[in-house]
């Protein structure tokens, strides 16, 4: 007689996992990667191997000697941290600095808090700001576009500021001379991951219809930051630029769709999505029209991070059959 | 053809893999030796009336219902009872049973319509059809076998409105009701009509899912040529979506309405009912036949001949197994059920019964254990749950033992429908946890209402 496995129901899974989610960003980051590797040649394909190398090489001398608990490495979250945390930085940031930022990014951002799905906040953008803070001076000197057809693949990057820099710096009238264009084509200075608007939308467009993320949190942010940088638009335009353009700038588009869309550290039902989507709008917006930084999209993501499990509190799914006690 | 309606919140797609669909039923030939095991339904066992050495005929009651909540067992065969002992049933438990040794042919308990011919006209009056029901031991055939003639009764103060037929069979592999539909369509029917007559309700809808086109399209055009007989009913196609078939999912789909949180369908003006319980009542009401056999499905990737049956109860599922083909080499599990709800058993010698609609053989590919990994708070569990419960949350709490949690956060209100589970990405046994949370917090809230 046989003996067959007792378990309890279902008995069928979908074919779905966490290995192929993390696959699936990967590759949506890939299009945004091969525009960088345009612009900006070597430097930009030896930053990435750089940190994605030092990402995994991190995660797994921790988990088999700190943790020694089970190898993940394979899972494809360190891959996607290094990916992103390159795209967020200089392309031509010395490699010194990008190895000890994905060490930080990994070690402190995710393996502190007990690996994938225990850290609260982005480990990419942990290692970012840890980076902004400790290497001012060489994470905010931009190199500018310089096609490998014409400048040669191993040509040293002319720097130049960015424009959200130049805003910073000079106001409104300095970015006269940009033309929209460029600036969704990526032919711009910047971190070389967010140059690209097109490339990066590629990549978010396959990741909706993967349903790999939910459209709600990259659409609220970008709503967000157009009505609000709008309304100063309509108060002042000489002063204020036009909300169209603060959406290319920067790192808005990869922040929305890559960063901010992050399962682990945003909140789970829509209605907390939006809430988290618009707080990371109006502090991005408060950053760049106020603060000291010309860019606040790193920095509005994480602290909507900190408020994640409070969302997801106060945001639950309305129970099958339980009608919410109306208020007198 | 209506237009199709739905259940919006959560859900999951499956694959189908309804490989049975197009074999017709056969009659299954009994063995020397059937098992009729006393407790086939939801609530207290039968309690029996016969000893050893007794001869019973076909239909005979055997064992009464003991309780509220219980059913009638009538015996299958006409034979001898070699003993009364326990059997090791689907639930891996011994549980009492009636061996009856079988005679060559069938004699039927005396009052038993046997001839095929169908009965369209209804004698019987509201009450007298529920006393029917009950004394032919009819239960809800979908898995659940909840006694039918207690839902039937419309308990005081409280009216129905319309008689549901769940015939979504929304878990994969099963076809069992579909054949049902396609083959019995006016006894269906028919049976359709005297649940309408038993709650004092002139609207009855059949809810169908939209792969059983064919049922749907025979349901309609039947119903059309007869549309004196069949006046009131109705055939609600339903999208093809788990779990279309949940109680308080089809009652949503169809009236909009939304079963409260712990109470009966009833108070939505709801009864539902299954198709081959339907049947069973045609049977019972119009040709005074106790339920004694029903529709299994035997079926599995690898399975050489998926097939429908016709099988009386107390016939052994390896007997089953062996007509479709015999049991594959990669079989690693048997699922007495379809794969979403079913239960997984231990041998293959566990006796059909009243809840047995399919028995399901699945390869180590499709029903391995796969490597859990950490939660990656995706929400996908809460997205897929159609009761708009947290999944990961009530896993996490009734891990933790925390039952004063799991019952803020309504784990009573779980269906366990297993989408949750089915979609997780890190293959956590999310449902394994709500079950047992659900049990201890069930327990609880129990001991709090006795006091």
């Amino acid at each position: 007689m046989n003996n067959y496995t007792i378990s309890g129901s279902p008995h069928v899974h979908s074919t779905e996992n966490t290995r192929k989610i993390m696959y699936r960003v990967i590759l949506a980051l890939v299009p945004a990667l091969l525009v960088a590797i345009y612009y900006f040649g070597w430097y930009a394909l030896r930053l990435t191997l750089v940190t994605v190398a030092t990402c995994m090489l991190t995660e797994w001398l921790i988990q088999k000697y700190l943790i020694k608990g089970p190898l993940t490495i394979n899972d494809g979250s360190a891959i996607l941290t290094g990916l992103l945390l390159a795209f967020n930085v200089p392309a031509n940031l010395p490699i010194w600095m990008a190895i000890v930022g994905s060490v930080f990014a990994i070690g402190v951002g995710k393996m502190a808090f007990g690996g994938l799905g225990k850290n609260p906040f982005n480990p990419a953008l942990v290692g970012r700001v840890f980076m902004l803070v400790s290497f001012p001076t060489a994470m905010t000197t931009w190199p500018q576009v310089a096609p490998i057809f014409k400048a040669g693949f191993f040509t040293d990057a002319v720097t130049g500021p960015t424009p959200l820099g130049l805003l910073k710096e000079s106001g409104a009238t300095s970015l006269d001379h940009m033309q929209f264009v460029d600036m969704v084509l990526g032919n711009r200075g910047g971190a070389f991951g967010e140059v690209c608007a097109i490339a990066l939308l590629i990549g978010a467009i396959y990741l909706i219809a993967r349903k790999v993320i939910d459209i709600a949190t990259p659409l609220s942010i970008l709503l967000t930051v157009f009505v609000f940088t709008g309304i100063f638009y309509l108060v002042d335009p000489t002063q204020y630029i036009a909300p169209w353009y603060h959406l290319v700038y920067g790192g808005l588009i990869l922040g929305a769709f890559f960063m901010a869309t992050d399962m682990v550290t945003s909140p789970m039902t829509v209605r907390g999505k939006i809430l988290f989507g618009v707080g990371i709008g109006l502090i991005t917006v408060v950053i760049r029209l106020w603060g000291a930084y010309p860019e606040g999209v790193s920095f509005a993501i994480l602290i909507m991070n900190a408020f994640t499990p409070l969302i997801n509190k106060a945001f639950k799914p309305q129970v099958f059959g339980v009608v919410k006690p109306s208020k007198k | 053809m209506n237009p199709i309606k739905t259940f919006h919140k959560g859900g999951v797609h499956p694959e189908e893999n309804k490989f049975s669909a197009d074999q017709p039923i056969q009659d299954f030939p009994m063995p020397k030796q059937i098992i009729v095991p006393l407790g086939q339904c939801l609530g207290a066992p039968a309690e029996c009336i016969v000893n050893k050495g007794d001869r019973v005929l076909t239909g005979q009651l055997i064992g009464t219902a003991k309780g509220f909540i219980s059913a009638n067992v009538h015996s299958p065969a006409t034979g001898t009872v070699a003993k009364v002992d326990v059997v090791m049933d689907h639930t891996g438990y011994y549980k009492p049973a009636v061996f009856i040794d079988r005679e060559e042919n069938d004699e039927w308990a005396p009052g038993i319509i046997v001839t095929d011919e169908l009965l369209t006209d209804i004698k019987l009056d509201s009450k007298a059809i529920i006393d029917k029901v009950k004394e032919c031991g009819i239960v809800g055939m979908g898995g659940a076998t909840f006694p039918t003639h207690v839902k039937l009764m419309v308990p005081e103060g409280k009216k129905a409105e319309y008689v549901i037929i769940n015939a979504a069979e929304c878990e994969p592999y099963l076809t069992c009701d579909y054949r049902l539909l396609l083959e019995k369509t006016q006894e269906f029917l028919i049976g359709v009509k005297i649940l309408m007559k038993a709650v004092n309700t002139d609207k009855g809808i059949i809810g169908i899912e939209t792969n059983k086109i064919k049922a749907i399209e025979l349901l309609d055009k039947t119903i059309n040529e007869h549309r004196d007989l069949y006046a009131g009913i109705e055939v609600q196609p339903l999208k093809t979506k788990y779990p279309q078939g949940g109680e308080k999912q089809i009652i949503k789909a169809i009236t909009g309405r939304e079963v409260p949180s712990g109470k009966l369908p009833i108070e939505t003006g709801c009864v539902v009912v299954n198709v081959a319980s339907t049947y069973a009542v045609y049977e019972a009401v119009q040709k005074n036949k106790p339920l004694i056999d029903r529709i299994v499905t035997v079926t599995g990737k690898s399975v050489k001949k998926p097939s429908n049956f016709r099988c009386r109860f107390g016939v052994p599922a390896d007997l089953l197994i062996e007509a479709a083909g015999g049991l594959p080499e990669d079989i690693t599990d048997v699922i007495n059920g379809g794969p979403m709800m079913g239960k997984s058993v231990s041998v293959t010698s566990f006796p059909t019964m009243k809840g047995t609609s399919g028995i399901l053989l699945m390869t180590l590919r499709e029903a391995q254990d796969r490597r859990q990994t950490n939660c990656i708070r995706c929400g996908r569990c809460a997205k897929a749950c159609p009761m708009g419960l947290q999944p990961f949350l009530l896993h996490k709490v009734a891990k933790l033992n925390d039952f004063d949690e799991t019952e803020k956060n309504h784990i009573m209100d779980c269906i366990e429908c297993g989408s949750c589970e089915f979609t997780c990405p890190a293959n956590i046994p999310l449902l394994d946890y709500i079950r047992y949370g659900k049990a201890k917090t069930g327990a609880i809230i129990k001991a709090r209402s006795q006091k």
